[in-house]
C-alpha cells in the first residue's frame, strides 16, 4: 500500500454516488487500476447507500470480502456507483440519487440495476467495475451500455458484505470494457470465503484463452419468443452465426420452464427482500425517527419516507407472498417452478456445453419511459433463468440495433465460468 | 376440572462463541454492547456462519432425550419488528426442526414414573436485550444491549401432558438436571433457562403464558393461571385464547397488550444457510451418565433409598459432591446430605459447590464416631456454613466442638443430670409411671435442655428407664 491514485474524471452521466478522488492502491494483478464498486457492496469508511435514502450516511465499519480481495490485488477503489434502489429495477432510475445516463445515448437509461457500474466503464472513467446480479443486474446494463458483464455461479464469489436484496439468487460480478479485463477482475474476486455459508470451494479460475471450436451451443427457441425486438433478435442471430463460423456447433433446443421463470423470480426475490429490508427501521441507520410516537408508528413512518415507491411495492408484495394462507399459493409454488428451471438446465446441459441467446429482449429505453412496473419486470425474462438455477452467465457486445448496443448472452454449466469466458473471448477477438 | 399443561423451554447452550459469529458468549462481567460484531449486530451485508459446536450440543440433548433426528432439517426466518432484533428476523427452525419426538420420565404424583413426551427440539438465536430506563411504567427511554444477540438457544417443546404445576416443576427439574449432566448448559447464568407455558382446563380454550424467566417461577405462574381460569369457569366467564405475560414481581399473569392483529411471522427457509444433514453425527456423540442411571447406581452401589438417590442425583453438582465427600460412609452421608445439608443450603440460597469438602467430611466422621449428637452436629454445620457465607475461613468441626464444649455427654457423666431432672419433675415421673405417653418425651427434653443438646436422646431415654426401674 501507499501509492495514491488521483481520480480526476468528471461524471457527466451520474455514474457515481460517491467518488473517491484520492484512492490508495498497492501491488498485485490490479495494481494501480481504478475500479468502481456498486453502492450495495460494503466498503469500510466509504458511505454505502444502496441508492436509498434510508441508508444515507451509513458508513460500514467493515469491508465486503470482494473489497478485501480488490485491495490486496492492488486495485484503487475510486468510488461507489449508482444503482436502482437496493437493486430493484432494470433502469437505474429508482435510485434516490437521480438516474444514470447511458453513455451510448445520454437520453436513454443504462439499464440496471448496476447501471452506474456499466456507465462508468462504457464512458471510459474506469476499465472495470463491480456490479451485482440478482435477476440480470450485471448483464442488462452491460448489454445496454455495450460492455462485458459476468454473473458468476451462485456461491463462486463471496456475498459477505453485499447488502442483500434476494440472497438465494444474487452474485457479485465484474463489468469491463472487454472480456480479458472482465476475466481478470473475475479471477480476483472468485474463491471460497468461510464467512459466506453458501460459498463454494472450487479450483482457481484457469488462465484465459480463446476457445470455441467444437463447443456445442444450445439456442433455446424461447429466447427468441414473443416480446423480443426483431432488430435485437437479428443482431443476436448474426452473433450466433459468427460463433458457428468460429467452429461451434449450434443446436436448437427448448426450455419450456421459461414460462414460469419470471413469476418464480419475482415471487422469490420479493419474498426474500421483504425480510432482508426489515432491518431498516430508523433505529440504527438513516434519519432517526420521531420516537415520541409509539415505536410501531415511528417504524412505519421511517419506512414510508425512507424507501422509494418500487422498494415499498416489492416489500409489500413479498410480505403478501409469504403471509399465512398465501404462502402455499405463491412462495411455495415459486420454489416448485424454480426447481423446474433447474431441471431444464440440467437436462439441456447433458447435450450442450452452453446456451446462447439475447441478454435483453430490447435495447436501452429512453429515460422515464418505464413507469409501468410490469413492463419493466417483463424485460428480465431472459436473464432470470440463470439466477434461478445458480448457473453462470455473461453478456458480451454483439453489434447494434437501432444504433444502440446489443448483448449476446452465454449461459454456462454450474462452475463453468472459464468455458463461457473463453467462448466470449473467441467471439470478441474473432479467433477460435 | 382437568388441567392440561404443555411447556416450551428455551435453553442457552454454553458454547464459547455465538451461533452465527465468533463473538464470545461470556459477557457476564462486561459492559453492554462489548461482545458484538457486524454479524450479530445484523449490519447490512453480513451473513451467518453456523457454529458446529452448537449443533453438536443440540444433538447431544436430542440423543439424551431419545429424540429422532431427521436426515434433513433447515433454518428459517421468523420475521417481526422489535428493537432487540437487529435483522428484524430471528433465525430459527420452523417446519423442519433438528429433532422430533423424545421423552423425559419424571416422578409421578401418585408415585412411580410418568413419561412426558416431547414434540420437538429446534435451534435458534437469542435476540438482544432491552433495558428500560427512567421513571414511569415502561420507563422514559429504552437502551438496547446486543451482547446476547446471537447466543445459541435450543427450544424444547413438550406435548400437553403435564397435569399440575407440581408436575411441571418436576419435569423442569429433571430436564435441568439432564442438561447440566450433558455439560451443555450453565445453570448459573441469568436467563439461561426460560419457559413459556400453554395452560388449559379440559374443554376450554388454552392460554399461553410467556415471560417466565426463572424456572422457579414456573410453579407459581402456573398455579396463578390455573386458579384464574377455574375462577372464570365458575363465574361462567369465557376464557379467550390469548397470550399472557407473567409478572414475576407480583406473581400474576396479565393479558398481553392486544395487538391489532395476530402475528404473522412469514416464516421461510433461511437462504444464507445450507440445510442441516446431521443425523449421521448422532451415533458418535458420547453421552455421559445421566440422572436416571446415576440414581440407579447410587441405589446399587451405596445402598441408598429411592428418595435419597433421586434427590442426590437431581442436581449434577450435588451428586458430584456426594460422591466426593461421602462415598465411604453412604449410610450417614445420604441422609445428612439429602435431608439436612440441602435444607440448610436452600435456606441460605447457597450452592453446594461452596460447601468446604474437608470440613463436611470431618463433621460426618464425628457423627459416625458418635462423638457429637445430631443436634450438635447440625449446630456445627450451621456455623461452618455461616462462616463461609460471611467470607471467613471456616473452622474445622473438631475445633468448634471443643470450643463450644459440644462433645457428646455419655453414660455416667449424664446419669447425675438425669437423676436431678427426675427429682425436679416428680409430677411427670408420676405421669410416666401411670402410663401417660407424653411424659417420657417431656423428661428427655428437660435433660437435653440441661445438657445443651450434647446428650443423645435415645441414651437419655434408656437411662431414665433404668433409673425408674429401681
Amino acid at each position: 500500500m501507499g501509492s495514491r491514485y488521483s481520480f480526476a474524471h468528471s461524471d457527466p452521466h451520474n455514474a457515481f454516488i460517491t467518488i473517491c478522488r484520492e484512492a490508495e492502491y498497492g501491488e498485485g494483478p490490479l495494481s494501480g487500476i481504478p475500479v468502481a464498486v456498486k453502492d450495495n457492496i460494503s466498503t469500510a469508511g466509504i458511505e454505502t447507500t444502496c441508492g436509498s435514502n434510508i441508508l444515507k450516511g451509513y458508513i460500514p465499519p467493515y469491508d465486503a470480502h470482494v473489497i478485501t480481495l480488490l485491495r490486496s490485488a492492488g486495485a484503487a477503489i475510486v468510488g461507489k456507483t449508482n444503482m436502482d434502489e437496493f437493486g430493484m429495477g432494470t433502469t437505474t432510475e429508482t435510485s434516490a440519487f437521480g438516474p444514470t445516463l447511458n453513455p451510448a445515448d445520454p437520453t436513454r437509461a443504462p439499464g440496471g440495476s448496476s447501471g452506474g457500474s456499466a456507465a462508468a466503464v462504457a464512458s471510459g472513467m474506469v476499465p472495470m467495475a463491480l456490479g451485482t446480479d440478482t435477476g440480470g443486474s450485471v448483464r442488462c446494463p452491460a448489454s445496454f451500455c455495450g460492455v462485458v458483464g459476468l454473473k458468476p455461479t451462485y456461491g463462486r464469489v463471496s456475498r459477505y458484505g453485499l447488502i442483500a436484496y434476494a440472497n438465494s439468487m444474487e452474485q457479485i460480478g465484474p463489468l469491463a470494457e472487454n472480456v480479458r479485463d472482465c476475466a481478470l477482475l473475475y479471477s480476483v474476486i472468485a474463491g471460497h470465503d468461510p464467512r459466506d455459508g453458501t460459498s463454494l470451494d472450487l479450483p482457481a479460475p484457469a488462465p484465459l484463452k480463446p476457445e470455441i471450436a467444437g463447443k456445442r451451443i444450445g439456442v433455446p427457441a424461447e429466447f427468441f419468443g414473443e416480446g423480443v425486438d426483431p432488430a435485437v433478435a437479428s443482431a443476436v442471430r448474426s452473433g450466433i452465426d459468427r460463433l458457428e463460423g468460429l467452429g461451434a456447433e449450434i443446436i436448437s433446443c427448448s426450455m419450456p420452464s421459461m414460462q414460469y421463470a419470471l413469476a418464480a423470480y419475482y415471487v422469490t426475490s420479493m419474498s426474500e427482500a421483504s425480510s432482508n429490508l426489515g432491518r431498516y427501521d430508523g433505529v440504527r441507520y438513516g434519519t432517526a425517527p420521531d420516537f415520541v410516537r409509539s415505536w410501531h408508528d415511528a417504524y412505519s413512518h421511517i419506512r414510508k419516507t425512507g424507501f422509494g415507491e418500487e422498494v415499498r411495492r416489492r416489500i409489500l408484495l413479498g410480505s403478501f407472498a409469504l403471509s399465512a394462507g398465501y404462502q402455499g399459493k405463491y412462495y411455495a409454488k415459486a420454489q416448485a417452478a424454480r426447481q423446474m428451471v433447474r431441471n431444464d438446465f440440467a437436462r439441456l446441459f447433458k447435450t450442450v456445453d452452453m446456451l446462447a441467446g439475447p441478454t435483453m429482449p430490447c435495447v436501452a429505453l429512453p429515460l422515464g419511459e418505464t413507469s409501468d412496473p410490469l413492463s419493466m419486470y417483463l424485460a428480465d425474462i431472459l436473464t432470470v433463468p440463470a439466477n434461478l438455477a445458480g448457473v453462470p452467465a455473461l453478456s458480451v457486445p454483439c453489434g447494434t440495433a437501432h444504433n444502440l448496443p446489443v448483448g449476446l448472452q452465454l449461459i454456462g454449466q454450474h462452475g463453468a465460468e472459464d468455458e463461457i469466458l473463453s467462448a466470449a473471448l473467441a467471439f470478441e477477438e474473432g479467433s477460435a | 376440572m382437568t388441567v392440561i399443561i404443555g411447556l416450551e423451554i428455551h435453553c442457552q447452550l454454553n458454547t464459547k462463541t455465538k451461533l452465527f459469529c465468533g463473538c464470545s458468549t461470556d459477557y457476564r462481567d462486561d459492559g453492554p454492547n462489548t461482545h458484538v460484531c457486524p454479524v450479530c449486530l445484523g449490519l447490512p451485508g453480513t451473513l451467518p456462519v453456523l457454529n458446529k459446536q452448537a449443533v453438536l450440543y443440540a444433538l447431544k440433548v436430542a440423543k439424551a432425550l431419545h429424540c429422532e433426528v431427521p436426515a434433513y432439517s433447515e433454518f428459517a426466518r421468523k420475521n417481526y419488528f422489535y428493537p432487540d432484533l437487529p435483522k428484524a428476523f430471528q433465525i430459527t427452525q420452523y417446519d423442519k426442526p433438528l429433532a422430533l419426538g423424545g421423552y423425559i420420565d419424571i416422578e409421578a404424583e401418585a408415585g412411580g414414573e410418568k413419561r412426558v413426551e416431547l414434540t420437538r427440539i429446534h435451534m435458534e438465536e437469542d435476540p438482544g436485550r432491552l433495558v428500560h430506563k427512567g421513571s414511569g411504567d415502561r420507563g422514559r427511554y429504552t437502551l438496547v444491549d446486543y451482547n446476547r444477540s446471537g447466543v445459541p438457544l435450543i427450544e424444547i417443546v413438550t406435548e400437553p401432558q403435564l397435569s399440575s404445576p407440581k408436575e411441571a416443576r418436576r419435569f423442569l427439574n429433571k430436564l435441568r438436571a439432564t442438561l447440566e449432566y450433558l455439560g451443555i448448559y450453565d445453570s448459573e447464568r441469568e436467563g439461561s433457562l426460560r419457559v413459556d407455558a400453554n395452560i388449559s382446563i379440559k374443554g376450554y380454550e388454552r392460554v399461553e403464558v410467556k415471560n417466565i424467566t426463572s424456572y422457579k417461577g414456573v410453579e407459581k405462574a402456573l398455579t396463578f393461571e390455573i386458579t384464574r381460569q377455574k375462577g372464570m369457569i365458575r363465574r361462567n366467564a369465557t376464557i379467550v385464547r390469548e397470550t399472557r405475560h407473567y409478572q414475576e414481581a407480583r406473581g400474576v399473569t396479565t393479558s398481553a397488550r392486544s395487538k391489532e392483529m395476530e402475528h404473522d411471522y412469514r416464516y421461510f427457509p433461511e437462504p444464507d444457510l445450507a440445510p442441516l444433514e446431521v443425523s449421521s453425527w448422532v451415533e458418535e456423540i458420547p453421552l455421559p451418565e445421566l440422572p436416571d442411571a446415576r440414581r440407579d447406581r447410587f441405589m446399587q452401589q451405596y445402598g441408598l433409598s429411592l428418595n435419597h438417590a433421586r434427590t442426590l442425583t437431581g442436581d449434577l453438582k450435588l451428586a458430584e459432591f456426594f460422591e466426593e465427600v461421602a462415598s465411604d460412609m453412604p449410610e450417614i452421608a445420604a441422609p445428612w446430605t439429602a435431608d439436612i445439608l440441602l435444607g440448610e443450603l436452600n435456606y441460605r440460597d447457597m450452592p453446594v459447590t461452596k460447601v468446604p469438602v474437608p470440613h463436611y467430611r470431618a463433621l460426618l466422621l464425628e457423627v459416625k464416631k458418635g462423638s457429637v449428637t445430631d443436634t450438635s452436629a447440625v449446630e456445627v454445620m450451621r456455623l461452618i456454613l455461616n462462616q463461609v457465607m460471611e467470607g471467613q475461613q471456616p473452622e474445622m468441626p473438631g475445633e468448634i466442638i471443643a470450643r463450644l464444649g459440644l462433645s457428646k455427654e455419655k453414660g455416667d457423666s449424664i446419669v447425675d443430670t438425669v437423676a436431678s431432672v427426675l427429682k425436679e419433675h416428680e409430677a411427670a415421673v408420676a405421669d410416666h409411671r401411670a402410663g401417660k405417653a407424653g411424659a417420657i418425651n417431656f423428661l428427655v427434653g428437660q435433660v437435653m435442655k440441661a445438657t445443651r443438646g450434647r446428650a443423645d436422646p435415645k441414651e437419655i431415654a434408656k437411662i431414665i428407664a433404668d433409673l425408674l426401674k429401681d
